[in-house]
């Protein structure tokens, strides 16, 4: 595992994918940092942050877009999976060399606080929450893309769809006021992504019993709570798209002051879900 | 050694794996032989744990690849069809790279790796950037890699293909070298190759073990008929007048003329009779001189290509006539 984290972290520098993400990163805080607290005079540099967030959409596809990809391409990948070390450590040593990029970005950002506070009173601990936070955000969007490398030896297709997927998940809360909150809607819009879901079972296990079964379940579940309780189901699909919104959910430790351990917990559970997703990926080319 | 018990791979309706079986011992040097496309990198592949099996069973030194992967991939050093190559790295960084990956101690990482530059003659490249080498020496690299820390078991997916003349025999040399003290199993679908430097030869077909033996033992064994190649002086009637009723001769086959005033003859006879001094005589009774007698044996090319070639399609074949009716 230490073998390929220290590979990967290497390799970040000395193909300046490493620089780039941590130079964009730091230019467009400055920008905003500067445009807020320095000219603004406001002293919270969680503001800053909140509104560089959305950056993440364009430097976490060039972080994650080779790392799984390119190792594709020019067959590594059989030496990494031939070595005597599970799929599971290689793709945690993968990760966590693109989280200490992402570490030593946000370290550098712990200066700003600091220098605020020669100029007036800085909150500190809003302030380094926040710093915190920003880090977690931005290590749960890293598993996201990540996986989404695994599943093409394309580093340009990695690139574009991690970035599609981060810029939907940046506006899906905005995305979720657009869908109607009646009881229909939400039944119309939940078997929508039923079928996607059991139209990609089908696609990969090539086996149409399952998706079928799942199918059937999940809308006959869907149907008894329609038509017995349509209550229940009314704003249910904005409540379910506005989980998925990653992003606001970082809004807390900006707009509450407050550290927010739950949000936390929340992106962990997102990294360690990708990660295991990715892991599957890439056992499910082994069986193909 | 290594022990492979009844081997499946499908992908989708196409059998790429089918059915294989095979034992491999200690210190010799195997030889998988095969045409394009008929199994030996799926077969590697899942040898190393790469691919996963459809059915069936790799056992490495008593480690179950699938079940115990990790101690089954501690003994096997594996170069694939294209060497599994970081361009960006230096071809020392790399190697003390795949050592770490390997789980070799750090106290011995960089006399494993210097012993490996040595072996594969790459010492003078060591500072230099994968991307910027030939592709004989890339190939190096990827035996140094599949050699580093001495695994029981190598295994080399065609090691010496779009390699100059030179670099083929120095890859040679070293796998010899390498048989004396690991197993060695290198695929190939060059003949000469497998015949000079491996000790066993197993020939696979459409993912079907069809031979298994060493490359003395298979020319003989199926060879159907012994060969004897003449040169007479004379006529053809006057030869064939001569040799006809001769005891233990099966066919007689004709081959023109070569020379003025001589004629060629293939004569083949039962496996078990030796015919050369019964020609001998009854030439010589009918007075017609023999400028040249050769014994010809089945060369391992022509073994290959009927095992390969005819019967393979042949136990092929209705299965797909099968699948077409279906």
């Amino acid at each position: 595992m230490l073998a390929v984290y220290k590979r990967e972290f290497k390799a970040f520098f000395t193909n300046m994918i490493g620089f780039i993400f941590i130079a964009f990163l730091l230019l467009i805080t400055g920008i905003y940092s500067t445009a807020y607290n320095f000219s603004g005079y406001y002293p919270n540099f969680e503001f800053s942050l909140n509104n560089v967030s959305f950056i993440f959409a364009f430097v976490v596809p060039l972080l994650t877009m080779r790392v799984m990809a390119e190792d594709k391409r020019q067959n590594t990948d059989q030496l990494l999976f031939t070595s005597p070390v599970s799929v599971g450590k290689i793709i945690i040593g993968k990760y966590l060399a693109m989280v200490t990029i992402l570490l030593i970005t946000v370290a550098a950002l712990c200066v700003y606080p600091l220098i605020l506070s020669m100029y007036g009173s800085v909150n500190f601990g809003s302030a380094y929450g926040a710093i915190v936070g920003f880090f977690f955000l931005g290590a749960a969007l890293i598993a996201i893309g990540m996986f989404l490398s695994s599943l093409t030896e394309s580093q340009l297709i990695a690139a574009v769809v991690t970035l599609g997927v981060l810029l939907a998940l940046y506006l899906m809360s905005y995305l979720a006021t657009l869908i109607s909150p009646t009881a229909f809607a939400s039944f119309a819009a939940f078997t929508v992504v039923v079928i996607i879901v059991a139209a990609l079972l089908f696609l990969m296990t090539k086996n149409i019993i399952p998706s079928v079964i799942l199918f059937a379940v999940c809308e006959a579940v869907l149907a008894i709570l329609y038509f017995m309780k349509p209550a229940l189901l009314e704003g249910r699909f904005r409540g379910f798209l506005e989980q998925l919104a990653l992003f606001d959910r970082y809004q807390v430790f900006v707009s509450n002051g407050i550290f927010d351990l739950t949000t936390i917990v929340y992106y962990l559970t997102i990294v360690v879900l990708f990660l295991f997703f990715c892991v599957q990926a890439i056992e499910k080319r082994r069986w193909s | 050694m290594i022990e492979v018990r009844n081997l499946v791979k499908r992908y989708g309706p196409h059998t790429a794996v089918d059915h294989l079986s095979f034992t491999v011992e200690q210190g010799q040097i195997y030889g998988f032989l095969g045409p394009n496309g008929a199994g030996k990198s799926t077969t590697m592949n899942i040898m190393t744990g790469y691919l996963a099996a459809t059915e069936g069973q790799v056992l490495i030194d008593g480690c179950d690849i699938f079940e115990d992967p990790e101690a089954a991939k501690r003994n096997i050093g594996y170069l694939p069809e294209l060497p599994p190559l970081y361009l960006d790295m230096f071809v020392e960084e790399y190697l003390l790279f795949v050592a770490d990956l390997k789980g070799i101690e750090k106290s011995r990482r960089k006399q494993y790796v210097d012993e490996v530059l040595e072996l594969t003659h790459i010492t003078h490249v060591r500072q230099r950037l994968i991307r910027n080498l030939s592709k004989g020496y890339r190939q190096r690299v990827g035996l140094a890699q599949a050699v580093l820390g001495y695994p029981k078991v190598i295994i080399l997916d065609e090691p010496t293909v779009g390699l100059d003349p030179k670099q083929i025999i120095e890859i040679r040399d070293v796998v010899k070298s390498l048989g004396k003290k690991h197993t060695v199993i290198l695929s190939s679908h060059i003949l000469s190759e497998i015949s000079s430097v491996c000790d066993h030869v197993m020939i696979i077909a459409k993912g079907k073990l069809v031979a298994s033996d060493t490359p003395e033992n298979l020319s003989h064994t199926l060879a159907a008929a012994n060969r004897l190649n003449l040169t007479i002086r004379g006529t053809q009637e006057q030869a064939e007048k001569a040799l006809t009723g001769l005891p233990g001769l099966l066919a007689m086959d004709w081959k023109g003329s070569s020379e003025s005033g001589a004629v060629d003859v293939e004569l083949r006879s039962g496996k078990e009779s030796d015919i050369r001094d019964d020609v001998f005589r009854a030439l010589s009774k009918a007075d017609l001189p023999i400028l040249g007698m050769a014994s010809g044996q089945m060369s391992l090319e022509d073994v290959f290509l009927e095992l390969t070639g005819e019967k393979a399609a042949q136990a092929v074949l209705p299965e797909e006539g099968e699948e077409v009716d279906a």
